[in-house]
């Protein structure tokens, strides 16, 4: 294994010379050149990244891809089951290009009096994409009125994954959760990862006492059940904040106990760092300490700590989810999945509604996304080891 | 052995002053003092003496250093948990049953998931990249992305919708309040493999992957290939040596994986409706039942750091090289 200072890498990891039209040319490739080509070959991770940046435009652009805003309802169509897209339908004269979906009826239970909704498949509404629906000013700067997929003609019942008891559009309060859900773990990790650098750089190259005193502190906190902590902790945040700050100081919270398993790896990367000859070798040249850090261990680490991230973020997401589904994390106006998981906290919801469940399949895909993604970054993290 | 175990206690009485104070933070941290509350709650108007007798009891026109020492010495030097106000009984009568009970279902799941991940494991590195190895993959994937409270909301629509079952809780309803009797214990047994099966299922999944890769190292060694060449059966080769090598890890695995049940336990059990701690603590912190909420904090933490420390010497006897480090 060889691993170079960012300055030199240009001449160490040179390719060799190509011959192109006569004339000797050297191939240079820089280190996150090289860590691009190991990660294209891991299939699994490269569809996973793109799985997660189309979640993330999602989050970003959630008025464009929710045909409907996220509190929106309609008192008379509660409980309706998902409609499913049909692109064609029978005619006379054969089948036709036509995206619907098929309309519903009432059913009363002739003993309960319950009324449920049944699909009904001799009502069609005309379904299209980019179709005109409410009007919305994305981000509150453009105002439009399109929307990705909804009803052809405005108006029109058309709820592709069903409504819950108030008649909200299930498929578009999911596309609004991916905004606080996805967004929860980025900023939760951010804060964590600031402890942790700043805990783990420390630990690491001073060692000694501090880092005693801090990897004793990580173990503490790691032998601690989490969920009760949290548990505790956010049912003291009092009702009457606004959501913006229950939503910060969740994160808060999960980024106080999260902050551990990167301080770990930031100190493990100092560790192994400190001893190479560069380091060692710049420090007898007369480099001050910052600048070693920041120009010559930084560089190697950076593909190191963006993978530890990518392998965080899901813990964050999981642990928000958990926490509002409970209900003493984020709360209702806020829509993230755990908030929307609440509509299906008993049996008895979910047997009448088992569509209530989808936001928990979003957090399952994307937990599941992040961390494909991130074994994919671990492993091209240190494109020298072969 | 005798001096690493003494070094791993001494360890230990830093980590319980965390734990204390940070229950203690739990309990103050509701605004305004746990009398106003209680006041405000009670039907006929308090007694000033009886407020002023509570009073005196927590220290509350004291500084919050003597309030905490209070409590905790409190606790342990007499086993007092102070009053749940919600129930009306000391807190000491109503959680060591509880207790006992998520102690009972972590350790349960913990035994599941070794005896199901070992096998798996082995089976998975040593039929690398063949189809029961990628599906053994996925299902743990899925198992580590998918949250336990989902988990158990799904089997529970499945039992209700395919089986017409109502799962959930530990008892039949006959022997929810009845005393503990062996018929009792074999109820909480018939009931208690949901619980288990969806705990373990994170937990199981992790312990596969490392197993996997534990045993994939090991099996490239040289000394397998000598042991090969001198005519030993796989099998007999498989188990003598590397199984045996690459079960380390996953005993250290251990000190991580029992407060992730614990955890994971609180919530589950608040869906599945079980008689352990966490439905008791969500619903204390409710109704701001403060003294119930961190005394149960406290004890659950408590026995997770003992079961830490005890896995922790458990893999010092396994393998002798830890007491060194």
């Amino acid at each position: 294994m060889t691993r170079a200072p960012a300055q030199s890498q240009a001449e160490n990891s040179a390719l060799p010379a190509a011959e192109i039209g006569g004339e000797t040319r050297i191939v240079v490739a820089n280190q996150w050149q090289l860590i691009w080509w190991k990660f294209r070959k891991h299939r699994l991770a490269m569809a996973a990244g793109v799985f997660t940046i189309l979640l993330y435009a999602v989050a970003v652009f959630a008025e464009f891809f929710a045909p409907y805003s996220a509190g929106a309802y309609s008192a008379a169509h509660t409980f309706i089951p998902p409609q499913s897209i049909q692109l064609l339908q029978r005619t006379e004269n054969g089948w036709r290009f036509y995206p619907h979906v098929y309309g519903f009826k009432v059913q009363v239970d002739p003993e309960s009096y319950k009324r449920t909704y049944v699909l009904d498949e001799a009502i069609t509404y005309p379904v299209g994409l980019f179709v005109r629906g409410e009007s919305y000013k994305l981000w509150g700067l453009f105002a439009t009125d399109r929307h990705l997929v909804g009803a052809a003609q405005f108006g029109d019942p058309v709820y592709l994954l069903g409504t819950d008891r108030l008649g909200r559009d299930v498929l578009s309060r999911t596309i609004y959760g991916t905004r606080v859900s996805m967004s929860v773990g980025l900023v939760g990790v951010g804060l964590s990862l600031l402890l942790g650098i700043i805990l783990g750089g420390i630990s690491g190259f001073y060692g000694g006492m501090i880092d005693n005193l801090i990897q004793r502190s990580i173990e503490i906190l790691r032998s601690l059940p989490t969920i009760p902590l949290w548990m505790g902790l956010s049912a003291a945040i009092p009702l009457t904040w606004p959501p913006v700050r229950v939503y910060f100081a969740i994160t808060v919270l999960l980024s106080l106990i999260g902050w551990t398993a990167l301080a770990r790896e930031v100190r493990g990367r100092f560790l192994s760092l400190k001893t190479e000859d560069f380091v060692i070798a710049a420090r007898l040249d007369g480099v001050r300490e910052l600048p070693i850090i920041l120009r010559h261990m930084a560089p190697s680490m950076t593909s190191h700590i963006i993978a530890s991230v990518t392998l965080a973020i899901p813990g964050m997401i999981l642990a928000e989810t958990a926490l509002s589904f409970l209900g003493i994390g984020l709360r209702p106006p806020v829509v993230s999945w755990g908030v929307l998981l609440q509509e299906a906290q008993n049996v008895r919801s979910i047997a009448t509604a088992p569509w209530l469940l989808f936001p928990g399949l979003a957090v399952v895909s994307s937990v599941l996304a992040l961390n494909f993604l991130g074994d994919g970054l671990r492993d091209a993290a240190d494109p020298y080891q072969t | 052995m005798i001096w690493y175990i003494a070094r791993r206690i001494l360890y230990l009485i830093p980590t319980l002053l965390v734990v204390s104070v940070i229950a203690f933070a739990v309990i103050q941290l509701p605004p305004g003092d746990f009398l106003a509350s209680l006041i405000s709650k009670a039907e006929e108007t308090v007694d000033q003496a009886q407020v002023d007798a509570l009073r005196e009891r927590y220290g509350l026109d004291e500084p919050i250093y003597v309030q905490y020492w209070k409590w905790i010495s409190g606790i342990v030097l007499r086993g007092d948990f102070g009053d749940s106000f919600e129930w009306n009984r000391p807190v000491s009568d109503l959680i060591w049953e509880r207790l006992g009970l998520t102690m009972a279902i972590s350790l349960f799941t913990l035994a599941f998931v070794w005896i199901v991940a070992i096998p798996i494991g082995i089976y998975s590195a040593v039929k690398k990249y063949t189809i029961g190895d990628y599906l053994v993959t996925v299902i743990g994937f899925i198992g580590l992305a998918a949250p336990n409270f989902l988990l158990a909301l799904v089997l529970m629509y499945i039992a209700f919708r395919y089986f017409g079952q109502s799962v959930g809780g530990l008892f039949s309803p006959e022997f929810i309040e009845a005393d503990w009797s062996l018929e009792r214990v074999l109820d909480l047994l018939s009931h208690l493999w949901l619980p288990v099966v969806i705990l373990g299922t994170a937990g199981t999944a992790a312990l596969i992957r490392v197993m996997r890769a534990n045993l994939l190292d090991e099996l490239s060694k040289l000394y397998v290939d000598a042991a090969r060449a001198r005519g030993l059966s796989e099998l007999k080769l498989l188990f003598k040596y590397p199984v045996r090598v690459a079960l380390n890890p996953l005993v250290s695995a251990m000190a991580w994986i029992f407060p992730a049940l614990v955890s994971g336990s609180a919530i589950t059990s608040i869906v599945l409706n079980l008689q352990t701690t966490g439905p008791l603590l969500y619903r204390s912190l409710q109704a701001q039942d403060m003294y119930l909420a961190g005394s149960l904090i406290l004890l659950v933490s408590v026995l997770t750091i003992i079961g830490t420390l005890v896995s922790d010497i458990l893999l010092a006897w396994i393998d002798p090289r830890i007491q060194l480090q």
